[in-house]
Parts: C-alpha cells; structure tokens; sequence
C-alpha cells in the first residue's frame, strides 16, 4: 500500500496518500522539461556556434519554411499536453473528493491563527511538548492532530480574510474563503509531525500563521479525543445542535423521522440528492445546509413554500442570530440523523 | 557615403526638430512620445527594482533583516504593482512601439498624435496616482489586491484606489491600443501587405487588441465596487452576501490577458532580432504571426488557472485546466521557429542578439514550469508557492524584460543615433543573465520544498536558498546599473552610428538614424519584406551598409 516517500531534491517527504501520484507527475513533467530544453538551447548553441558570422558580408542561404516539420512541432506537443492534462486531473479528482466515511474537523482561520475543533467538540491544544519551538516567530503553534491511515476532512471557515491551509508534506492546498465552508481532505500514512502554512496572504502576520499537524497511531489518537471530551464535557457539537433544534424550533417545521412537515424531514439529509424549484438539482452538503440556515430563500426545496424565517441569518435580528459556532452545531446534529 | 557627408546634406532628425523642454512637452511626434514613455517606464522599473533588491535583502536572514513584516509587505506590493502596471505593460508598447511602429510601416506618424500625446499624460496621472495610494494609504497587499483583505479598514479601501489606477493606466493603453489599431489597417506604405509586416508590428497589432478589450472589464469592476459600496448590495463582500471568489474573477479576466499584453510584444522584439542577427527570413513567417494572433485568443479564456485551489467549482478548473494546455501551442510554435530561423543563418554575437539567446533560454524555462502549473494535481502543491513566483519572473522578466533591453540595445542606435560601448553591453547581459538565474532558479527549489510565497518570515531549513537568490539579485541589479551607465554616457558622444549599423533589410534600417521628423524622405518604395535578407534587392541593401560602416569606423 501506500508508504510515507523520501525527501528528493525537489519534493519534501510524501506523507499522505496523494503524495505518491502528484509527485509522479511532477517528475514527469521535470524530465519532460529536461528533455525540451535541452533540445531547445542545444539546438540553439550549436547553430549560434555552428553558424557564427564570418563575414559582415555574407549572405546565407537556407529554408524558409516546412510545412511537415511546423506540424510536427504542433501536434507532438499537443498530444503531450493533453496526455498531461488527463493525469492532473485524474489526480485532482482524488484530491477533490473525499470518502464517505473520512473524520470531519473544523477548522476556523482568522489573522492570524488557526485553532481546530474535533467532532466531540474538543478544541486543539496547543503542543505542550517542551522541545518543539514554535517557528516563524509564530507566538504558538497549534496542533492539528490527526490519525494516522484514516481520511481526515477538514471543513474550514474563515473569520475575516481570505486564507489558505496548506501542508507541503501532504501535497494538499485549498483556500478559505470568508462566507463559506471550504474543505479539504487527506489521509496521512504513518505518524509525524508536519508544518502547516497560510498560504494565501491576510496581513501583516501572515507569514507566522503557522500551526503543526501530529499524525498519531490510530489507538493513540482515538485515546487522547476521548480523554480531551471527558475533560471538556457538554461540548459534545451534536448535543448542543439537538438542543439548539428544540430551543429555536426547528422542530415545529422540520421532523426528525423522515416524514416531511411544513419543511423536508431532517432524516438522512446529509448526502440526500434534493430536488430545487428553478435550479440544477443539489448534493447536500455542508454548505448547503449553512446556506439553507442562514438565506433559507437562496434555494427552496421543491414542493415547499419560502416559509423558513430568515431571522437566522444576518437578516435578522441580532438576538436570533445564530453564530457561526451554533451553525456548526446544527450542522453536527443533523449530520447525526442517518 | 560617409557619415560626415550626410551629416551636411540632409534634413534635421527629430531631435533637432525643436529644442527646449517646451517642445518635448507638447510634441505630437511618435518617436518624442516614445521617448518620453521609455524614460518614464525606466524610472518605474528603477523604482521597482530598488524595492525587490529591500525585499530579497530583508529575506537573507530568518525573522527581521532590515525592515519589519509591514514594512516588508508594503514594500512587495511596491515592487509587484509598479513593475506590472507602470513598467511592463506599457514598456514595450508604450516606448519601442511608439517610438518604430509607423516607420516600420512607412508612415509619416500614429492615425491619432494627439490621442497618442494624451495617452501619455494619462499615464502620467494614472502613475502618480497608484504611487501616491501605495505611498500614503499603506497599501501591503500585493499586486493581486484580493478582497475582503483589499476592501477591509486598516489598508484604507485600497482594492477601490488601485482598481481606479489600473483603470486609468488602462485608459493609456487604450489610447496607445486604439492608435496602434488604426495605424496598422490605414496607414502602411503602399506595398506593405499584412504579410509583409514586420512580425514586432503583428505582436503589437495583437496586443492593442487585447487591451482594448480586456482594460474595460477594470471598469466594471470598479463600478461594481461602487455599487457595493454606495447601495450595500453584496457583491465582493461576504458578511453582506457578496462573493470574494468574484473579485479573483474579475481580476483575473484582466490580468490574465494582460499577462500576455506583456509577453507579445517581448516575442515581437525576438522575431526581429533573431531574423536580424541571423540575417535569415523568420522561419515560418506566417505561422509566427498568427500564433501572435492566437495567444491573443486564448488569453481569455484560461484565467481561471489562477485559481485551482480558490474554491471555484471543480468542473471551471478542470475546464480552465484543459483550456491552459491550448496556450503552450503557439508559444512552442514561436520557439521552434526562431531556432528554424537561426538555422544555416549568419549569426552575430552583439549585445542585443546576447539578448534574444537569453530570451530563448529562460522563457523555455518559464514556458516549461507553466506546464507543472497548468496541470491540476501538481499546481494543488506549487501554487501560492515560490515556484509560482519564480515561474512568473521566468516569463516577465526573463521573457519580457529581457527581450525589452535586447529591444532597447538594437534600437538604441536607431532611436538616438550614436552606439554604445559594446564590450560593456556583452558583460552586462551576462551579469543579468547569469544572477537572474541564480536568484530565480533557486526560488524553483524552494517553492516545490514547501515555501509560501509573500512570507516575511520563513524556517530555518529554507535559509541558505534564499541566501542564494538574494546574491543573485545583487548581481542582477549591478548589471542592469552597468547598463544603464553605458547607454547614459552613450547620449553625450557624437552621432556616430550610421544609419543602418546592423545591416538590416528592416524597413526601419532604410531612412537615417536618428530620422527625421517625418520618418522618411519620401515615401518608401516596398519591393520586399522585412526579413528577404535572400531577396535580389535585398541583398545590395546588406552590402551596402556594411562597407560604409567598415569606412567610417
Ligand atoms: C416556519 C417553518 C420552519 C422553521 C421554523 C424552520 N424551517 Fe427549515 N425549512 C422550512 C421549509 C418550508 C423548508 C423547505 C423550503 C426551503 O428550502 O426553504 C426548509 C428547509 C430547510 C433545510 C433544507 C432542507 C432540504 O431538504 O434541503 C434545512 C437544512 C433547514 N430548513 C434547517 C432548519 C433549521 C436548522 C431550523 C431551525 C434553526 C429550521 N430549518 C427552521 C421551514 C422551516
Ligand atoms: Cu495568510
Ligand atoms: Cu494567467
């Protein structure tokens, strides 16, 4: 199976299970490159040399074109490039997608700090570990931990700007977009410790907006989730989601047991293919749900009416508001109701 | 003919034509307008280059060097905005367009002199402008200006002030588009065909287009920033429902053409000399220009390859992805016809042909990495990286700027009439040559290791890289000091350089040099192209020159 891959002179280690390919292509594309431009600029120094002037009066004599050459060297290159395109995108695709079955973390952004929130509702800590100094001159570094062989998803929001996760080691990258949930997945092979970088830039301390990702073993990492739940208690987000469903009612117009009242049933939504009056029909997903909390009229599901309150969202008024921490609560707790 | 006796029989050049700083202000002579832009667009570039030689030097060590993270900040959007606005895309067009375009074609001056004079005055304004929001607002967010960060308190709004600068400084390229247009279709000399034009007046045709199409979508951007602003209907702005993915949009839908309104005109520059200095037709003449053509073309329809990891829909990226691939065609197509050029030619080492070979050099580089970025799967990894940024030199720098300066030094003589010290030219172009690839070729290595770009800071493990390129950076700056060094002190000697030094079939090579005002004495006469160096009246020309010049010197 897949296997953590050595430092090259290019690459960094190759810790997650995407690494293997991207950087196959990568190496495809370098030798490739290699090949051209030696081509190019040898071909370019042996005329230079070759066909050093002589004389200021000498006139040469030569083609001036050939068709079969001309395209030659328009379709060769593009048989390549398309070659080229189909592999990134196959090995995009894996990127893009994840498992059903991948942990979800959240992950909030803000200037300049990430902070992660497991699904119990454990908060990150920071690394308590004496001899690892933050870098950068970060002030301190968060630790994403995460098992090691299992798909991680990470649903992130941002507080303010734009920024972007990336962790070099694991090859994935994916901005965070202010006013939506953006995600990102990997699933990383054997325990470590891996930088993660804001990459896309938000001011001043951009570049000390920096946090650690530990891989654990499985049985480490499922251990210290639950010591850290038993420490946090009532943080559980799928418990405040089902308390947060009572106190604002959702339950007047929404079930939990599949049967469709004044709205859709909240039963086994997650994943659910939903029909949507004057639209493409849509994938329920994260950002779906947010939106169908916050602009409940941004897509009406068919066969009901525009009659979710739109008080949720910032239309609101500020007491009935919900915070982005309650939204991922909801989210938590439907998500539950398979 | 000696230069002595032409110097007593013939009309004033243009630089005679009127003196004081008077007549320069109000001049509507193509060649004055040019002249006045390259001296501007080199200040720029001086400017710029001062900035990026603080940042590299605030990078040679980790944590602070010589400037704090904010200082450091603003002083990248300096560098990025002034080399991409006020430099590079008016560079080539701006100056060595204006200043060879009509005589390249025959013509007495640009369809509109007055539109052109107005061009650069708006230029002016539009170049004031940014520095001054650069300068006063504080602005550090790059050239890119993404929101929300560009529209939030602390940076003064700077998306609004820098989309109105670009907007102005478009308008100049409006201006200098719309008169290129014109000219081209309704002033070349009898006999000059479409296919006989020089392939530097094609590029240039190609890319007035460009920007006379893409420099309005600035507007609507600004525009929609003052709806945003005035009504507070969400647009770019998340909390009231906007979208700044939209803003990557619309900043693309422009900047993406406008990267090739600055590689074009650079490839034009390369035709002509590489068809110069090899005394050889350009190999596939035809096939070159429209590839010109085609670029302009494809240039808008891939801008969303900026933004793979932004949050677009997979389907656009996977879209813009395959689009990319399109663009390496006619860029191969060019390269592989320069060489075709080269091939059985008779090829000069001077200054300017240094140049066109450093050109073919690093822009296959840059073309190259473009592909690593094209492809989806590995630009997830290198994006936002060094590599991006060393990519992106390869092609402006190592491609346009290269190309500018091979420009400038073949023109040089053409423009101004004297030649400068060629012993110092060939030393500057390998000082340029050899510490751009020091400086870029290790930001490759860093960026593909892990290192994000726009940082202040970085680990230690990336040290002795930048360590690296910040060298190379001073060896690049103390090239082109030396070079502008030789090509002030040329201004002060004697005309000296014979009308056609190079002995160039080129139309513009056929009047003298410095020419006069009107560019011609009378109407030239085409029997052949540009480049029919094995044209039976061609060849006279070449022969001609050249033993004149071998008298006079
Ligand atoms: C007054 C009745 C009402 C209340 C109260 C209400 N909703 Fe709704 N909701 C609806 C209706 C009707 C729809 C279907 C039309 C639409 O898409 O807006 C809907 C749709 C939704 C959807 C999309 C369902 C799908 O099948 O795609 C979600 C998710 C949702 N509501 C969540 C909530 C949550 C969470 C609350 C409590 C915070 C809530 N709703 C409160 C009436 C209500
Ligand atoms: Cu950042
Ligand atoms: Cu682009």
């Amino acid at each position: 199976m897949d296997r953590v891959t050595d430092p090259t002179f290019w690459m960094p280690k190759g810790a997650s299970t995407v690494a293997g390919d991207v950087d196959q292509l990568y190496y495809f594309l370098y030798w490739l490159s290699v090949v051209l431009f030696v081509g190019i600029v040898g071909a370019m120094t042996w005329f230079a040399l070759r066909y050093k002037r002589k004389s200021e009066t000498e006139i040469p004599h030569g083609p001036h074109h050939n068709t079969v050459l001309e395209v030659t060297w328009t379709v060769i290159p593009l048989i390549l490039v398309m070659v080229i395109f189909v592999w990134g995108f196959r090995g995009y695709l894996r990127m893009v997608v994840a498992p059903g079955d991948a942990m979800v973390i959240n992950v909030t952004a803000q200037q300049w700090q990430w902070s992660f929130t497991y699904p119990n509702g454990v908060v990150d800590a920071m690394d308590e570990r004496k001899d690892k100094q933050p870098v950068n001159g970060a002030k301190d570094m968060p630790v994403l931990r995460v098992p090691a062989g299992r798909p991680v998803k990470l649903v992130m929001r941002s507080n303010d700007v734009l920024h972007s996760f990336w962790v070099p080691e694991f090859r994935v990258k994916h901005d965070i977009v202010p006013g939506q949930y953006s995600m990102v997945w990997f699933n990383a092979i054997e325990p470590g410790d891996y930088r993660v970088f804001c990459t896309e830039y938000c001011g001043q301390d951009h570049s000390m907006m920096m946090a650690t990702v530990m891989v654990m073993k499985p049985e480490e990492f499922d251990a210290w989730l639950k010591k850290k739940g038993g420490e946090v208690g009532g943080g559980d987000p799928v418990a405040a989601g089902a308390l947060l469903y009572k106190t604002k009612a959702c339950g007047g117009c929404h079930s939990t047991d599949g049967k469709p009242s004044v709205g859709p049933t909240m039963k086994g939504l997650f994943g659910r293919k939903e029909e949507i009056t004057d639209g493409q029909p849509v994938t329920v997903d994260e950002n779906y749900i947010r939106e169908s909390i916050l602009e409940p009229r941004a897509k009406l599901v068919k066969g009901f009416g525009p009659v979710m309150p739109e008080s949720y969202g910032n239309k609101g008024p500020a007491d009935q508001q919900l915070s982005e921490k309650q939204v991922e609560s909801l989210i938590a707790f439907i998500k539950s109701l398979k | 003919m000696s230069v002595a006796a032409t110097a007593s029989g013939r009309v004033p050049h243009y630089l005679e034509a009127g003196k004081g700083i008077k007549s320069w202000l109000v001049t509507l002579d193509h060649k004055r307008i040019g002249v006045m832009y390259l001296w501007s667009v080199l200040g720029a570039f001086l400017l710029g280059g001062l900035a990026a030689i603080l940042v590299r030097t605030e990078l040679w060590s980790t944590g602070q060097t010589i400037m704090d993270a904010n200082a450091y900040n603003r002083m990248f959007t300096l560098h990025g905005a002034a080399m991409v606005f006020l430099f590079i895309i008016p560079s080539v067009p701006a100056a060595l367009g204006n200043i060879l375009l009509p005589i390249m074609l025959g013509a007495k001056d640009v369809a509109f002199p007055r539109l052109n004079l107005a061009s650069y005055y708006i230029y002016l304004v539009g170049a004031l402008f940014a520095l001054a929001a650069i300068a006063f607002g504080g602005v550090d967010t790059g050239w890119t200006f993404y929101t929300p960060y560009s529209t939030s308190d602390k940076v003064a709004n700077t998306a609004v002030m820098m989309t109105f600068a670009a907007f102005v400084l478009g308008f100049s390229s409006i201006f200098t588009g719309i008169n290129f247009i014109v000219t081209v279709h309704k002033l070349r000399a009898p006999g000059i065909t479409w296919f006989r034009m020089p392939l530097f007046v094609w590029a240039i045709y190609s890319t007035a287009i460009l920007q006379v199409l893409a420099t309005p979508v600035l507007a609507i951007t600004l525009l929609l920033f003052m709806v945003e602003r005035t009504f507070g209907i969400g647009i770019f702005d998340a909390t009231i429902g906007g979208d700044p993915v939209l803003f990557q949009h619309f900043f693309w839908f422009y900047s993406h053409p406008a990267v090739y309104i600055m590689i074009l005109p650079g490839m034009g520059i390369i035709s002509e000399l590489t068809s110069t200095f090899s005394r050889r037709p350009i190999f596939g003449y035809t096939a070159v220009a429209f590839s010109s053509v085609a670029l302009a073309i494809f240039s808008f329809l891939v801008w969303g390859h900026h933004m793979f990891v932004s949050g677009q829909s997979e389907y656009a990226s996977a879209l813009f992805s395959f689009l990319t691939f399109f663009v390496a065609l006619p860029s191969g197509v060019k390269m592989f016809n320069w060489l075709g050029t080269m091939y059985k030619g008779s090829i000069s080492f001077a200054s300017p042909n240094l140049y066109a070979m450093a050109f073919m050099f690093l822009f296959s580089i840059g073309g190259l990495t473009g592909i690593f970025l094209g492809a989806l799967s590995t630009d997830v990894h290198l994006t936002d990286s060094y590599f991006v940024v060393a990519h992106f030199h390869y092609v402006m720098m190592g491609g346009t700027i290269f190309a500018f300066f091979g420009g400038i030094h073949y023109w040089w003589p053409k423009t101004f009439g004297v030649t400068y010290n060629e012993g110092l030219a060939k030393i500057a172009v390998a000082l340029q040559f050899i510490g751009f690839n020091i400086t870029f070729f290790s930001q490759f290595i860093l960026g593909t290791r892990g290192m994000p770009r726009r940082y202040f800071n970085y680990p230690p493990d990336f040290e002795e890289l930048h360590r690296i390129s910040t060298i190379g950076s001073y060896i690049v700056f103390a090239g082109f000091l030396l070079t502008a060094w030789y090509l002030i002190a040329s201004l002060r000697k004697e005309k000296n350089a014979g009308d056609n030094p190079w002995h160039s079939v080129a139309l513009e090579w056929q009047t003298s040099s410095p020419p006069p005002v009107e560019n011609f004495v009378e109407t030239p006469k085409i029997k052949h192209g540009p480049y029919d160096y094995d044209h039976p009246d061609a060849a006279p020309l070449v022969l001609a020159s050249a033993s004149s010049n071998r008298k006079a010197s």
